[in-house]
Parts: structure tokens; sequence; C-alpha cells
């Protein structure tokens, strides 16, 4: 058992409230998920300013903003924020420069987000603890996820906390688990691709990865997930300027789906949406197995 | 002015549960072992099982969303949710009546053994899988896979049910309405006669919904995967 929450604004007046909003909704799964936590916020202009790119990462030693920044043409001022075990660094380069820079000034880091207008947050504690160790209640911003993690295979460790984030401004969120990763993981190792950990969802996030790099949109992307992987998941998966979800054909893993001409909203369970602001004219709804709902900004 | 009999009383002021002040294993434990027949719930905010293990004559009004497994188990209670429910509300009731005034999430009337489960709004999937003598009435449409392995009890649509209807039915009668998606696996249309049409008629009487019965079509067991036969392989 774990539990997804995910909002979309549509209406930009919310964004002020959208970490108000978010704080809101982990509280309705945070028993579905109590011993970790992964937040990831798109449109924070306070941690990843405009013009900037922000790098999340775990590990990170204490002067790595000094010695990324070193490493980047014209030396730029690197900011860098802590927050419980998820350093997130900033600096008015492109992501693939400041990913590149924190990798070999920290080789021993591991990076869990990254893009030009995400934010990735993820430890291990009470979701609630977490989210005030973020001061999620403050942030604003134009769409956000978060993963509420019960472990059932692995360590409980900010490592192996959603949301994966493998390319620039993606997110992907897992409820549910996949029985054939081993070999699509195989598979995308022979192409090139590598991967920082063991866990399935990993391989869902490096697959919908490759095929958006391929030219897929998002519903493509989900539909050949579809099948190519099997076993039980529901997944959210956002990107710079998407948020989508789907189910696996038998959708034993739950998921609800509100739609608002404010805001889309997707959780585990109705309780998470219940404070949403106009959920009563909302159009409330679990979606069909298989079938994949994507919306864009 | 005569003193009000305990039931009069009740009537006129339920017991209330607010549960931002108390919690659900309070509430529980007083269901349980009720001293009043009648109750209110107030702030449930989709709280688990929520009226769940009820075994006497009380009414529960819900004021507001339910989370999983509400009023499971029930045996005499009336419970009404004014909201929506989640996973497997009214899961294997024996007897009793409950009421959905919203949407209910999937598995509703799961295993239930008897008793009356009325969904005014919309039931998710697999609704009244492995039923096994419930009656469930449902205003709005029901998701895939419902009434699947369905052993007893009607269920009865008035909108439109998903895809796989009755995958390996055995005896329950299912009612429809509207569209179905397609059929599950042993799973035939069959002929509306009229003791289907008198029990239609008290099945949509006791939900107070409106709907005319010769409108229905009726579904139920091909009978064809009870036993083993030559056409299913050999081992």
């Amino acid at each position: 058992m774990c539990g997804i929450i995910g909002l979309h604004l549509r209406d930009p007046e919310l964004q002020p409230m959208l970490g108000r909003l978010l704080d809101d909704m982990l509280c309705g799964v945070s028993e579905r998920g109590p011993d970790s936590v992964g937040i990831a916020v798109y449109g924070d202009g306070e941690r990843n300013p405009e013009g900037h790119s922000a790098v999340s990462v775990l590990r990170a030693p204490g002067d790595l903003a000094a010695s990324a920044g070193a490493l980047l043409p014209g030396t730029p001022t690197v900011t860098a924020r802590v927050a419980g075990d998820t350093t997130v660094l900033s600096a008015p380069v492109g992501v693939e420069a400041l990913t590149a820079a924190v990798a070999a000034a920290a080789p021993e880091a591991l990076v869990v987000g990254s893009g030009n207008d995400l934010v990735v947050y993820k430890g291990a504690g009470h979701p609630q603890d977490l989210a005030r160790t973020y001061g999620l209640r403050d942030v604003s911003g134009w769409q956000g996820v978060a993963h509420t993690r019960m472990a059932t295979e692995s360590a409980i460790n900010p490592e192996g906390c959603h949301p994966y984030s493998v390319g620039a401004d993606q997110c992907l969120v897992h409820n549910g688990s996949f029985s054939n990763h081993a070999t699509i993981r195989r598979d995308l190792e022979r192409q090139g691709v590598t991967f920082d950990s063991e866990n399935d969802s990993e391989v869902g996030a490096r697959f919908v990865a490759a095929c958006l790099a391929e030219g897929d949109d998002l519903e493509k992307a989900l539909l050949r997930l579809g099948e190519t992987f099997d076993g039980f998941y529901t997944l959210l998966v956002t990107t710079a300027d998407g948020f989508a979800v789907v189910r696996d054909e038998i959708a034993c893993k739950p998921a609800v789906i509100a739609e608002h001409p404010r805001w889309v909203a997707m959780a585990s369970e109705f309780r998470a949406l219940a404070d949403l602001p106009g959920i009563d004219e909302a159009r409330v709804f679990e979606p069909d197995p298989g079938k994949v709902y994507a919306w864009q900004r | 002015m005569a003193a009000l009999s305990r039931a009069e009383a009740d009537a006129r002021s339920p017991v209330v549960f607010d549960l931002h002040e108390t919690t659900v294993r309070a509430l529980n434990a007083e269901l349980h072992a009720p001293s009043a027949t009648s109750y209110e719930v107030l702030h449930p905010q989709g709280a688990h099982s929520l009226g769940a293990g009820i075994h006497d004559e009380i009414d529960v009004a819900i004021r507001g969303h339910a989370g999983y497994f509400c009023a499971g188990m029930n045996q005499l209670g009336r419970v009404v949710v004014d909201g929506s429910a989640g996973n497997g509300v009214a899961e294997n009731m024996m007897s009793g009546s409950v009421r959905v005034r919203g949407d209910a999430s999937q598995s509703a009337g799961a295993t239930g053994r008897g008793g009356l489960l009325v969904i005014e709004g919309s039931a998710s999937m697999r609704c009244g899988i492995s039923m096994k003598g419930i009656d469930i009435v449902v205003g709005g449409s029901v998701g895939p896979m419902s009434a699947f392995m369905a052993q007893a009890g009607r269920l009865v649509v008035c909108g439109d049910a998903g895809d796989g209807l009755g995958d390996s039915i055995y005896e329950a009668r299912l009612y429809v309405r509207g569209t179905v998606g397609t059929l599950g696996a042993d799973c035939v249309e069959k002929p509306l006669r009229d003791e289907h049409v008198a029990e239609l008629t008290e099945l949509l009487d006791a939900a107070g919904l409106d709907h005319r019965p010769e409108g229905f079509r009726r579904f139920g067991s091909a009978r064809g995967l009870y036993h083993f036969t030559g056409d299913h392989g050999s081992y």
C-alpha cells in the first residue's frame, strides 16, 4: 500500500495556495504510507527561480554549491537549500550543465530530480513531519505530486522514495509492483540507459523517459508502458506541461480523479481530495482500467 | 407534557459523534454495544471502517464522505452515508440496509450475504463481486468486472454496466437498464419474465427509485462453467 496525490492547477490565482492544498491532500494519504515521502513541485519560483534550473540531491556534501559552481562556465552563484535529507541546488544555468556539474563535483551524491521548473524533496519519516521540514504549506507553484510510501520490498530510506524523476522536469509515482521489470531493465540497459536503484518503479520511469525522448506524448508513452509492463500499477506521471494517470488492466490499485474548471487532482483515496476548493462541483471518477487520462497546461 | 419514550427521544435527537472530537474506534465501540438507537456521525472526512460490524437494529447517519469498508459486516443496522463511500462499502453485509447518497468506490457490497445496499450515484469497478445473497440497487452506473463470481442475490443497475459484467457468475440475477459494455465469461442475457418484473418492482420500490421495470434487461449464468468438461482441456 502506498499513497499518491497530484494537483494540476488550471487557475493561476490558486498558485500561491499550491503548498497548502498539497499539504491538506497529503494528510489524506499519510496512513497509506507512513514511513517516507517524496514531494515534487512545479513552478516554485523561490527555490527554482525564472531563468534558473534546479537539481535535487541526496547525500550532498556541505560544500556542494561551491564545488559545483566552480565547475560551471563563468562560475555563477549556486544556491543550496537543505531540507532534511534533500539539498536543492539552483543556478542561472541550463539544467543539463547544472546536473553535470553536481555529478562531477560529488560523485557520491544521488540526483533525485532536476529541471527548469521542478523541485523534488525526499525523506524517510512521517509525511506530515517531512512536509513541515520542507515548508510545504508556504510553497507556491502550478503543479505538485507527492507519494507516501509503505515499503514492502526494499529499505526505508530517502533513495527508495518516489517520485522517480529521471528526465528534466519529469516525475513518475507508482502504487503497485511491476513483475517483468528485470527484463525491461536489461532491454533498456542494452540501449545505454543507466539506473540508480534496483527499484521496479525506476524502470517504469526510465521507460517513460525513453518514450518521451523518442517524441511520444504522455498518453502514447503510457499506452506503450501498458503494452510492455506486466504487474499492478496506478501511475501518476508529470512533465513540464503535462499530468497523466493510468491504471493497469485489472486496476486493483486505487485511484480517484477529480476534475474542476480551476484544477485537476488525483489521489489514492477520495479523502485526500475532500477539502479541495469547489470539490462539490468537480467531476469525480475512478479511472477505467488501462485508459490513459492526460491533461496539458 | 408526557415524557418521551426512548425511541421517540432517539428519533428527535440522535447521539452525535463528531470525528473532529473523537475517534472511529470510540464510535465503533459504541455502535457495537449501543446505548441508543439512533446515531449521527459528523466530519467523517473519508475515515475507514465507519460503522463496520454493527449487530443491532440501529440507525446511523454519516454526514459526509466515508472511506473504505463502511458498514461492512452489517447485521441489522440501517446506515446512510450522506456523501460518497470508499472501497468495499457494506462488504459482507448479512442483513439490514446501507444507503449511499453519492457514489461508491470499488467492490461495493463485496461478498454480501443479505440485506439491501442502495447506491444512489454510481458504483465503480467490481460492484457486487462474489455477492452471496445481498441485494444491490445502483441508481447510476457500475464499472467493469461487476458481479464477478456472483453467487446469489440481485444486482440492479439503473444506468450502464462496464465491461466483463457477471464474469464466472453462478446464480445471482443481474438487471441493467442502460448499456452493457461486454458480458463476462458464462454470463448471458435471459428473458425478463413476470416474476422478474415483480422482484424488480420490489427492489426499485425498496430503493426509492422510480423506473419502469420493463425497461431493464436481465442477465445471469449460462451454467457452462459449473463442471469441468472435455471442452476445458485435458489434465
